[in-house]
Formats: structure tokens, sequence, C-alpha cells
């Protein structure tokens, strides 16, 4: 029994076609999935109760790849394959990073990015990048029990076309489509709800583990526009512990360390400094290698003493962004905290004493851009009522497919705004059909011959199985340019056709008018010729399935009136059907429920034998319909 | 008769409310379509049509249409976890069949 959610007034989807939809926040030290369930954004936890998935992935020789806590927990015994912080990397060439000599992978050049070279071979950034993605995109089809039809990835404003590039074709490798990539500081601001709020300018200052982002926002009618990006890419909590262990190194004498003592050392200086989030004063207790017990107690006044340094370094990259944007503190009408770093108090004292007011920071910190990212997610792909958010562009025609009888199913209908993704399932019509066509069509009217065509392609590779059972996924996706593709895949064996289109491509703004109004006149014919279309599609599948059936077990489980009494039905429809009037609506609808009527004892029947042998009930549905 | 929650359905769904910040309450409904013939649906109610049928479960008012009530008399709604997954649940004493999948059944 699925489990179910509440929808917004008039939005809940048909059965099978929920449109799931998550945000992803992909970070440098740590990641994370999140969704709108019943109209509340949440961070979707692992098994464990984990929100955070760290952004480690360990490539082992035996093509097994661990990613997340436990290639995190490895990272220092196996550093070559132990890839962190492989965000840095993403879209860049050798040249483009900095550190190269304190990094412990082996680089190789590349055009365009640089890959690395493991025991599983040479990997690029955008492969390495795709397996936290997927364990991200695993969670939520488990959490949600279901596939997801789009994601919105978060990206640093900053990041340039080759970045973000990169980042899309991560997400297409582990399988996502990418409804849009969302600024982190918009990301933030939306998880606030800034978006429904006036207009203005809003700061959001993002201090991590390792890294500080700064960037100042321009609300205008519900869309945000970054006005300057600022930060240091080597400050971040990090740091914050590292005050705590020089401060421990100078007050207990340490001379030398080995590496594994340095590391304890910095855990210890790390639990230490969150602990004082939330208390005054706090032990530090730890035993090295060689038994000396280190022992100290740390108050927040030294705490705070040691490393106001640090705080007022960042205030350097804010007031530049400011300057940049030609702003004053003044201007600023809100202030977004953003990066777990930014639960220290005297940091938030030292922000609200800066800007002159108190931050925003009732979200969680390291949990606020993927809760942004997925209520835009929710919005794009149209599980809200009120769909004004980041308006951008529309549909001008709705685009769809054709199906059985010439028919055309809208998937996409005209007025969405872009980008856009809708999904639906199709399936085979036939038993131990193997390939299928698709034929894509733009327009308003119901008859396949009255739109538009826009491509043809086919699906080849379908596992033979009974008529009904393959599930075929079409995908129609439109992004921000107005491109089109579109892919179909079987869902059991993943095998997978894509095309991509541009279809506003040929179509003047009349020929658009045209159509449109073309749509509009002819609906009272169109809707009568779609009905008997669906009608014969109706009886040509009911008629194959109950065929089907009693070849397969009508013997077994009717008696000889029954089974006579049932082929007298086929017969009278397939007469209807093929040799009779067609055209007549009524009288196929009249035989198809007359053949129904027949067949329903036999389905139970079937049903119950079908339970008794532990198989799924999928034959038998068509029958019942 | 009626349709009613449970008192952890209706926890949540105040819940729910309280975060989208309005509502009437919970619309439970019946739609045809699925695998084998109905599907239920579950909405928040902004505004209430005069022919609905309102009852009161736990604090919560739940809204149903003429229609679907023939088919959900009697229901009980759930609040359940499965694994990661978490959501309401229908207890239907009119459904003769489930669908595999849960969201839809046949009367
Ligand atoms: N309660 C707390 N008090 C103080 N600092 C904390 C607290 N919780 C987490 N932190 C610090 O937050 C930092 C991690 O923040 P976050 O998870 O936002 O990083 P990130 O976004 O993955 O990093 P980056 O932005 O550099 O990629 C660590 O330095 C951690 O110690
Ligand atoms: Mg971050």
């Amino acid at each position: 029994m699925a489990l179910l959610q509440i929808a917004e007034p008039g939005q809940s989807a048909a059965p099978h076609q929920h449109r799931l939809a998550v945000g992803i926040d992909l970070g440098t030290t740590n990641s994370l999935v999140a969704t709108v369930r019943s109209g509340i954004s949440e961070v979707l936890p692992d098994k464990d109760g984990r929100a955070l998935l760290p952004s480690v992935v360990r490539y082992t020789n035996s093509e097994n790849i661990e990613v997340g806590w436990e290639a995190k927990a490895l990272a220092a015994s196996d550093p070559r394959n132990t890839i962190v912080s492989v965000k840095r990397f993403m879209g860049r060439g050798l040249a483009d990073i900095g550190d190269l000599e304190n990094l412990p992978y082996e680089f190789i050049e590349a055009p365009g990015m640089v890959k690395l070279k493991t025991v599983a071979g040479e990997l690029s950034p955008v492969e390495v990048s795709a397996e936290i993605l997927k364990v991200l995109r695993q969670r939520a089809e488990e959490t949600l029990n279901g596939e997801l039809s789009g994601v919105v990835i978060t990206v640093p404003a900053y990041f340039d076309d080759a970045q973000r590039q990169a980042t899309k074709d991560a997400a297409r490798l582990a399988g996502l489509t990418v409804l849009r990539l969302l600024n982190e500081p918009t990301a933030a601001a939306i998880a606030y709800g800034l978006d429904n709020a006036s207009e203005g300018i809003y700061c959001v200052y993002d201090l991590g583990g390792g890294t500080f982002d700064f960037s100042i926002l321009r609300l205008t009618r519900g869309v945000f526009e970054v006005l300057a990006t600022s930060g240091d890419s080597a400050l971040g909590g990090d740091d914050f512990d590292f005050a705590i262990y020089s401060w421990l190194w100078n007050t207990h004498n340490i001379s030398s360390l080995s590496p594994e003592d340095t590391r304890t050392l910095l855990t210890e200086s790390r639990l230490a400094k969150e602990r004082l989030t939330d208390i005054a004063v706090t032990d530090i207790h730890c035993t090295l290698t060689d038994g000396t017990q280190i022992q100290a107690i740390l108050g927040r006044d030294t705490f705070f003493e040691i490393t106001k340094p640090l705080l007022t370094k960042t205030f350097s990259p804010v007031r530049r962004a400011l300057r940049d944007a030609d702003l004053q503190i003044t201007d600023v009408q809100g202030v977004v905290l953003v990066g777990g770093a930014t639960r220290m108090p005297h940091l938030r004292t030292a922000v609200a004493e800066y800007f002159k007011q108190e931050p925003l920071i009732n979200l969680d910190p390291d949990k606020v851009v993927a809760l942004g990212a997925a209520i835009q997610a929710n919005a794009l792909a149209g599980n809200r009522s009120d769909n004004d958010l980041l308006l951008l562009d529309v549909i001008p025609l709705s685009l769809g497919i054709e199906t059985m009888g010439g028919l055309s199913e809208k998937i996409i209908t005209r007025n969405a705004t872009i980008p856009t993704a809708m999904a639906q399932d199709f399936t085979t019509f036939k038993d131990g059909q193997t390939a299928m066509s698709f034929h894509i069509v733009q327009g308003e009217r119901e008859l396949i011959a009255e739109c538009r065509s826009l491509a043809r392609f086919e699906l080849h590779g379908i596992p033979p199985m009974v008529a009904g059972a393959a599930r075929i996924r079409v995908t129609f996706q439109v992004d921000a340019d107005g491109l089109l593709s579109v892919t179909a895949r079987e869902q059991t064996s993943g095998v997978e056709a894509h095309i991509i289109i541009k279809p506003s491509y040929g179509l003047t703004d009349s020929e658009i008018a045209n159509m449109l109004t073309a749509g509009i006149n002819n609906a009272e014919h169109d809707k009568r010729m779609r009905a008997l279309r669906e009608a014969q599609v109706e009886a040509r599948r009911l008629l194959d399935a109950t065929e089907t059936a009693m070849s397969e077990n009508g013997h077994e489980l009717l008696s000889k009136p029954e089974w006579d009494a049932i082929w007298n039905k086929i017969y009278d429809l397939a007469e209807t059907l093929m040799m009779g009037d067609s055209n007549s609506l009524e009288g196929l609808r009249k035989a198809t429920d007359e053949l129904n009527a027949a067949t329903t004892e036999f389905a139970a029947r079937r049903m119950d034998a079908t339970i008794q042998r532990a198989l799924s009930g999928r034959q038998i549905e068509s029958i019942q319909v | 008769m009626a349709v009613t929650l449970t008192p952890t359905a209706a926890t949540r769904v105040q819940k729910f409310l309280a975060g989208r910040g309005k509502g009437l309450g919970l619309r439970v409904g019946v739609k045809t379509s699925g695998c084998s013939g109905m599907a239920y649906t579950l909405e928040f109610v902004d505004e209430a049509s005069p022919e609905d049928q309102i009852f009161e479960s736990n604090g919560v008012k739940i809204l149903v249409d003429p229609t679907s009530l023939v088919y959900l008399d009697g229901t009980e709604l759930d609040y359940a976890k499965e694994g990661l997954n978490e959501g309401f649940k229908f207890s239907n004493p009119n459904a003769k069949a489930n669908c595999g999948c849960g969201e839809s059944f046949s009367v």
C-alpha cells in the first residue's frame, strides 16, 4: 500500500504520475537532498537518520565505489583513491587549480577538464560527482517511493558556464533530469520565503567548513538577481578548529606531533568548538599515541578572543561586494546565514553588529540551501497552485506524443513555464513487443493529423513481456532556452532512446496564433473523434487481453457454458470493431461493456489464482478495466 | 457513517496545515483512472463547495464530495512510516482489490 501525501487544491496527480521533484545541495564538503512533502520542505535523511552526505567518493579495484561516511573515514588511509572536495575540479583545467602540490591526487590534463588517476582508471570530476548524486537519487527514490521526475541542483553564484555545464552533465550521468541549476544564495533566500516578500536587497553570508561565500541579491517581481559575489576560498569552520588546536599547542607545551595525533587533536578541537555553540565552558580531553594526556578547559571568552581575527577577516569580502554593487549597509533589507559555522554565537553577534540588524537564523544553516532548492524544484515540476515563482518564459503550444489511434497525448501543456519537465508512462500494446516508435507533435488539436509533427524516434530492445507489463517512461524536458529533449526509457531493462528538438524553430507568431484558434474552434469535433478513437483502442486492448487470458487459464477456471458465453461476447465486439460500424461510438461502447461484464467473474478467479501463485495481478488488470 | 482520521493522522494534518499557513482542512476524494479503476486523492482545502459533506475527526475538518463519499464511507486514514517513506494510509471497507501500487482500488 502506497503512502499518500497531501496535494495543493486541485493538484492531485493521477496515480502513477506523481511529479516527484527534489532539491540537491551538491556541496564541497557535504551534500544533501530535500523535497516538499505535504507543503513543507524537508531534508531527507539516510537510513541512519543522517541528513548530510559527505561529498567523498572512494574507488577500489574491485569495482566497488564507496560514497559518504565510509569513504570519508578511509580518506586518510587511501588518499589517492579517495576524492574529497571534487567540486573544486568541476569544469576546471590544470591551470585553474591552485594548490596542486598540496593535493594527494594524480591529475591528468585533458581537454576542458582535468582527470584524476585512480585504481578504477582515469576519472573525470563529472563522473565522481555523479556518484554522489546517484546516492542522493537513490535515497530520494526510496524515501518517496517512486522515480524522480526532476531535480534542482545548487551551484555557487560565481560558477561559470563550464562549471555549470559539468554539474548538469554529472546529473545526466546519474540519471537525473535537471529542471534547472540554482545559485546557492538564491536557494537560501527562497528557503526563507524572501521571494514572497517585498522587493529589496538581501545578503547571504555563507561560512562552511572550508570556504566563505558572500553574495548580494536583488529581488524584483519575485526574481532574484545576483548583484555581487565575493568570498575567501581558504576560510571556513576548519580555521576555527585550527585556532583551538594552536591554543592547545601553546598552552600545553606540545613540541611535535605525528600526523595521526594531529588529526585526533583537530577533531577534538572541532568538537569543542561545536559544543561551545550551546554551552559556556567545555572540557577537552584526549590521549596521544605515546600515552601523553591532554586535558584542558576552554571557555567561550577564550574561544571568542582567539578566533576574533577570523571573524574580522570575513568582513573584508563583505565590504568589497557592497562596494562592487555600489550599496550601503543601510540598503540591505535582510541578511541570511548559511553554513554550519554560522551557528557560532559570536559570529552571529558580529554579523548583527556589522549590518545593524539581526540576521535570519531560524532555519538550519547547513540545510537551508537544499530546502530552498526543493521549493524551487516543487514549483518547476508543476506541483504548486500559484505557479508564479520565477516565471521566465512559457511554452506557446502544447507538446505531445502520438498514441494509439492517431491521437495526441499532451505531455507539456501550453503556457507551462520553462524550464520544465514532465513524464508519462506508456506501455506495450502487444504481447512480446520489443520496439516502440514515438512521434512528437506540437499543437492544441486532439488528432495527430492536425498537429505539427516535430520528430520521430524509436526505442528498441524492450524485453518481451505480456502486453501492458512494460513500463516505458517518456520524459519531455524543455530547458530555459526552449530546447525540447525527449527521452524514452524502459524501466526494468533501462534501455533508453533520446532526441533533442528545438520546438519553436520555423513557427512564426502568426502560425502559432492560427494553430491556437483552430484548436479552440474545433474542440467539439475533436472531442468526439477522441472519444471514438479511445473506444476503438480500448476495445482492441480488451480483446487482446481477454484472448490471452482465455488461452492461459480459461480452460482450467471456466465451465463450458461460461467459456462459450465469453467467446460469444468476444466475437460480438470483434465484429463491431472490424466489420460493423466501427464509427458508432455507442455501439462500440456497448459491446465493450458487455465483454467487460462477461469477464468480471473470470477476472476475479484469475486474480485468486494469481495471488495463490504469489504473482502480481498485472495481467488481469487489463481485463478488469 | 463518515470518513475519519486516526489521532496520529490528525496530528500530522494539523502540522502540515500550520506549516502551510492557511487552509480549512483536508479534502479526501476518489477519481477514476489508475490500474484498477479508482484512485484516492488527498488535498488541502482553501474553499469548501456547497455540496461538500464535512466531517470533523480529532479536531480536523474533512471534506468529501458526495460522489466520492459513495466509495469512501467508513474509510479511516492513518499516518504510517514504512522504511524511509512516510505518508497517509487508507483503510477502506468498500475496497475489494487494491492495485499493487496502492494508490488505486476497485469496488
Ligand atoms: N554547532 C556548531 N557550532 C559551530 N560550528 C559548527 C556547528 N555545526 C557544524 N559546524 C561547523 O560547520 C562547518 C561545516 O559547515 P557546512 O556543512 O555548511 O560546510 P559545507 O557547506 O559542506 O562546506 P563548504 O561550504 O566549505 O563546502 C564545520 O566547520 C563544522 O565544524
Ligand atoms: Mg556550503
